[in-house]
């Protein structure tokens, strides 16, 4: 059984997550044996950008140390074996074509979405 | 081929990725496979006739199984007549339905 | 019910905020009286569904007190739902993500309910013959 995890929205709570929370159940999943596939969409195609820098939240005495660093754990869930794919087009309209991106996301155009979702037997849009 | 349910509960006039959605369903079934798409909460908008939905036709035109809930319809004061051609209303048993016959079963 | 199907479900939208999580409880309601096995993963704000302190109000704006405003409360809902399926041949798993509780502060969840892992999703995923995710935005 395979499952594409299709993450669609960014920065959805990921200052107070420390970590985008689909992202973050990915590889839970993982390390208990799942097999998947993630697909950035929309917004979230900005997640495969290198230099994301999410450090310096405070509030009064409050420091956040520990923030997210989603750049990282998407590098570190390909190293685990899984599968990352951007759709293209999205990452075309927002600029980001000749931008630095992580090692190892796979950029797939939208006319070919309909495939990769045929090539897993469950699809989850989160 | 797999058979799909896919299931459109945004408002495209609210979501760009809305029409991504539709087009979706268009490539599967152009793709060979079977396609629903099922309207539901502020998904069945753009099933009233007259309103703007060129993208929400050609997903009908292009064979894919359109359908909307009755639920959601009556909710928002779409009648079964005021349906735009090629849609029809049915009850959210079909998504069950669709889950129990093993359809690859996608929200949006 | 002979050879009864098990859908698993995966919900992250709290009440009150969406239309998401009432479709979700409509959905639940027709699998529970087909007497379906529900595997049901609350993550993130979906561990609110389940929430025991969850209160009825009245109206002031509608002229209605507690008991002619009939408040809805998700968690009645999972009772009804649970008390469905059973009544129908069914079962109802129904696990609450257990750090999305502990970060809301949800420490009470009504009966028939209980605490699990992030993995676990996967774990009801691969035990049901479909699944269906409904996300947040």
């Amino acid at each position: 059984m395979k499952a594409l995890q299709i993450i669609e929205t960014a920065y959805r709570g990921t200052l107070e997550e420390q970590d985008d929370t689909i992202i973050w159940l990915t590889h839970s999943m993982r390390d208990a044996g799942a097999e998947l596939s993630v697909l950035l969409t929309g917004n979230a195609v900005n997640y495969a950008v290198k230099g994301q820098d999410a450090s310096g939240l405070s509030f009064g005495d409050w420091k956040q140390t520990n923030p997210p660093r989603i750049e990282a754990e998407l590098e570190k869930l390909i190293g685990k074996g899984v599968p990352v794919y951007a759709v293209r087009d999205d990452i075309d309209r927002r600029g980001l074509g000749k931008v630095a991106k992580v090692t190892g996301v796979q950029l797939v155009a939208r006319n070919a979405l309909a495939a990769l979702l045929e090539a897993h037997d469950l699809v989850w849009h989160w | 081929m797999s058979s799909f349910m896919l299931i459109s509960s945004r408002d495209p006039f609210e979501c760009g990725d809305t029409e991504n959605f539709y087009r979706l369903a268009v490539d599967l079934k152009t793709g060979g496979s079977d396609v629903t798409l099922f309207l539901v909460q502020n998904g069945v908008l753009p099933a009233r006739d007259g309103a703007e939905n060129l993208a929400l036709r050609q997903v009908v035109h292009s064979g894919v199984r359109v359908v909307a809930d009755e639920f959601s319809l009556r909710e928002r004061a779409v009648g079964r007549s005021e349906l735009a051609d090629g849609i029809a209303a049915v009850s959210l048993e079909r998504v069950v339905d669709a889950l129990a016959a093993g359809a690859k079963t996608i929200w949006h | 019910m002979s050879n009864p199907k098990t859908l698993a479900f995966a919900i992250m939208d709290p009440p009150f905020e969406s239309a998401r999580s009432t479709t979700f409880f409509r959905l639940l309601e027709i699998a529970a009286g087909r007497g379906y096995n529900l595997n049901v993963f609350a993550y993130e704000g979906g561990v609110h569904l389940s929430f025991e302190q969850q209160k009825a109000h009245g109206n002031g704006v509608h002229g209605t007190d507690v008991e002619t405003e009939h408040h809805p409360l998700p968690k009645i809902w999972v009772g009804e739902i649970i008390a469905t399926a059973k009544k129908n041949g069914g079962a109802v798993n129904w696990v609450n993500c257990g750090l999305c509780a502990d970060e809301r502060g949800i420490d009470k969840v009504v009966e028939g309910v209980r605490r699990g892992g992030p993995a676990d999703f996967w774990k009801l995923a691969a035990a049901s013959d479909n699944s269906l995710v409904i996300g947040t935005r």
